[in-house]
């Protein structure tokens, strides 16, 4: 492919083959860990499900049984096997035993790798085939039925009840949207637990739960059918969550998951080394559920300067495709994150942001870029914001990006109206259709302002990566390298969930979701 | 639906200034003009549009009329509306609570900071409860600033600490004890279903409680926050929308010298 705007493609490679040491030596380190968020989706790949009396879900019941005994690093899967090998029960009959105080899973009566892998196949099988199954649905869909052009229309519901949700989803489908993402409610991310059931309280978004992915999966099927385009489903596996509600998922055909480690460290104060651990597993399920990641590098320039900054967006979304290609994701679905987060008063912004795109589109031809609509200059002056988010759509068709997350000129007033949407599919919609063929009509000048945006993003890219590769991720992080947030490799929310693999520890389904897909 | 560009409607209304009796401006004096626009949970159609005259008409607003209509979703109407406001107010007797303090830039808050008060002062935000968004906070304390006004961390006699977001009020007050923080600055962005509200009140209660109070300034701010409501909930200070560092500091530092804090 010939760069339109004269990057020297040498330079992206030498680039990525840095990104791909960063991300080696963070994966060196994960790999000897596992966390209790990766054992309760294993329980939950082992098909537990449900809660105790007091609401708390099973999955943390199994898993904090073993925690409490101080076996955790050995894993579920080997506790699970052994239960089921002494009681003759199946996993959630084991679990629901526990929950009720009547079974100790710690107890061990074999060590015996090959009967352990017997006794635990069936369940996988079946696991893995349930996901199939799902994967396979969506895909026919998309044969049958097809789906929008990309730029992908994406609009957020976020009224706190699952079944008000469900109108304005279905409302947002029919005037045009392709991805609805139910934003999750406020908090959620720091719950070590993924409350069950539908519900209908939350502030500023909905729950996260199995039940509502599901009853929003089959309002989105329904209206699909209606409009002739196959509606995606986006939700957020972010947070001290993050591989529980990627299986959710999976299992309740999700097609598009916000999953990003660096996110969750930066602007939620995770722990760095608990939600990489997390988000190898993750991203794993992702991959195999044929799932569209989202990075979430857009946010860095909400704190940090999107002029000054720019570099540091491109070095993690170059950090981020390479874990996520070590988790075995493709690149197809990849939804690296980016932005239009620039000052509308800055002379040219425009254009640099236009260079910024093709940039990122070039370097990662492949992927279904997430390019994220202006935020942080929206004023509540609603005339004004329309009109920065027209300049947006028109760089998101230009550039070719492949999930376009629409802005509301109501953005920080309120979370969007039915109207709010629909004047912003409107806007998209416009542009995209009245603009549709610029991107292959337009050439950028020699030596123009865009070229050299982007040459000079590129080569601060270069440096900031060489810097990394040499302090490594988890120091670049403790100095505030992305968005100018600092946090310690010990800090932050969910360390005491972390623990080092130990003697019998097993999780096939690494191999497995990574190998067969 | 236009009657064109120009407007026929007589204008037999007296068209001089009346601060007691204000009402909207289009483009004469006391024409009353407001544009509305929201959406009916009704099917599109003839109904719907008198139904949005009518309700024009209960607000007080005389000739409704409704420029563009759209069906968002079966049952649901989107209309843009324009109609003459009938109700004034008195502008001459109005009293708001402002945030009494002159704003200073930086430069000449850090010169007041040297000789009114002679030390550094610390000033501690986040944030807090629930709240996961730290664009309000970070506009008032990063370094960088916002829209052209430095923030707090980039003040010389100002020691500032952002604690980010999501951070509880207890945990948030035991870090302004432990920094011996001159000022607390309480950030809050959403406030869905008056979550700020219960959050903020919990804060005040929580520093009359340590007997903390009257040690430390305490202020808030937000997109939501205004100066009166704040100071209902027993705040110093609130800090809404426009207003930027400057005017943060600014307010700390003289009511610290007013208090004879030092």
């Amino acid at each position: 492919m010939e760069s339109k705007l004269g990057l020297d493609f040498k330079k992206v490679e030498y680039a990525r083959g840095l990104a791909k040491n960063i991300a080696d030596d963070v994966q060196a380190f994960c790999e000897q860990y596992t966390t209790v968020a990766v054992e309760r989706t294993l329980a939950r790949l082992m098909g537990i499900d449900g809660v105790d009396e007091s609401d708390v879900p099973l999955p943390n019941v199994v898993v904090d049984a073993i925690k409490d005994k101080g076996v955790l690093g050995e894993g579920i899967l080997f506790f699970i096997a052994n239960a089921m090998i002494q009681t003759g029960l199946n996993p959630q009959q084991i679990a629901e035993k526990v929950a009720k105080g009547e079974l100790d899973i710690t107890k061990v009566v074999t060590r015996d790798q090959k009967l352990i892998a017997d006794t635990l196949q069936p369940v996988i099988d079946e696991s893995l085939n349930r996901i199939r199954t799902r994967r396979a649905r969506r895909e026919h869909y998309l044969e049958t039925i097809g789906e929008g052009p990309k730029p992908y229309l994406y609009i957020i519901v976020a009224t706190g009840n699952i079944y008000e949700d469900v109108v304005q989803a279905q409302a947002g489908a029919r005037q045009g949207a392709d991805i609805i993402a139910v934003i999750r409610t406020t908090g959620q991310s720091l719950l070590d637990y993924v409350p069950y059931g539908a519900t209908t309280e939350g502030f500023g978004g909905t729950f996260a739960t199995q039940e509502n992915f599901r009853i929003m999966r089959k309002a989105l099927d329904e209206v699909g059918e209606e409009v002739g385009r196959y509606i995606r489903l986006c939700n957020y596996c972010s947070g001290l969550c993050m591989p529980e509600i990627a299986i959710m998922g999976a299992f309740e055909g999700l097609d598009v998951m916000l999953n990003d480690a660096l996110y969750g460290i930066l602007f939620r104060d995770i722990n760095m080394q608990r939600t990489l651990i997390d988000q190898y597993m993750s991203r794993i399920i992702n991959g195999f559920a044929g799932v569209i990641i989202n990075t979430g590098e857009d946010n860095y320039l909400t704190t940090a300067d999107a002029v000054e900054a720019a570099h540091t967006v491109l070095a993690s979304d170059l950090i981020n495709e390479q874990l996520a290609k070590i988790a075995g994701l493709p690149e197809e679905q990849m939804g690296l994150g980016h932005a239009f987060e620039m000052d509308p008063m800055l002379e040219n912004g425009f254009l640099m942001e236009l260079a910024q795109a093709q940039m990122t589109r070039e370097i990662f031809p492949n992927a279904p870029l997430k390019y994220m609509p202006p935020t942080k200059f929206m004023t509540g002056n609603i005339f004004r914001g329309h009109i920065q988010d027209a300049l947006f759509n028109i760089i998101g068709i230009w550039t070719h990006q492949g999930l376009q997350l629409l802005g509301m000129p109501t953005e920080a007033i309120h979370t969007p109206f039915m109207s709010d949407r629909y004047l912003s599919i409107e806007n998209a919609r416009y542009i995209f259709n009245n603009m549709k063929d610029i991107g292959a009509e337009m050439e950028f000048k020699e030596g123009g302002i865009c070229r050299q945006r982007a040459h000079l993003v590129l080569d601060n890219t270069i440096k900031l990566l060489e810097e990394l590769v040499k302090e490594g991720l988890f120091t670049a992080l403790e100095k505030g390298i992305f968005g100018d947030v600092k946090r310690p490799k010990n800090g932050g929310k969910g360390l005491a969930g972390v623990t080092l693999k130990a003697e019998n520890y097993l999780n096939p389904f690494v191999e497995l979701m990574k190998g067969k897909r | 639906m236009s009657e064109g560009l120009y407007s026929m409607e007589a204008k037999d209304y007296d068209k001089t200034l009346d601060l007691t009796k204000i009402k909207p401006y289009g483009d004469t004096m006391n024409d009353g003009k407001m544009q509305l626009s929201f959406t009916l949970p009704v099917p599109c159609g003839a109904e719907a549009i008198e139904a949005a005259k009518l309700l024009l008409k209960k607000m007080g607003l005389e000739n409704p009329s409704v420029v563009y209509y759209r069906e968002l979703t079966p049952g649901f109407t989107f209309v843009n509306c324009y109609g003459s406001c009938t109700h004034t107010v008195d502008y001459s007797t109005i009293y708001v609570p402002k945030v009494e303090s002159t704003t200073m830039d930086m430069y000449e808050t850090d010169k007041y900071i040297k000789e009114n008060i002679g030390r550094k002062i610390v000033i501690v935000g986040a944030s807090t409860g629930t709240d996961a968004h730290t664009v309000g906070i970070d506009a008032i304390m990063n370094m960088k600033g916002y829209a052209g006004h430095y923030g707090l961390e980039r003040y010389e006699m100002i020691e500032a600490y952002n604690l980010g977001s999501q951070v509880p009020n207890e945990e948030f007050i035991a870090k302004g004890i432990e920094l011996h923080a001159d000022a607390l600055l309480v950030s809050q962005t959403v406030t869905q279903k008056d979550v700020h509200i219960h959050n903020m009140t919990n804060f005040i209660e929580l520093m009359e409680a340590e007997g903390l109070r009257d040690k430390m300034i305490c202020c808030c701010g937000g997109a939501r926050i205004t100066h009166e409501l704040a100071k209902e909930l027993g705040f110093d200070a609130g800090f809404g929308m426009n207003t930027y560092a400057d005017d943060v500091a600014s307010f700390v530092v003289q009511e610290m010298v007013k208090r004879g804090m030092k």
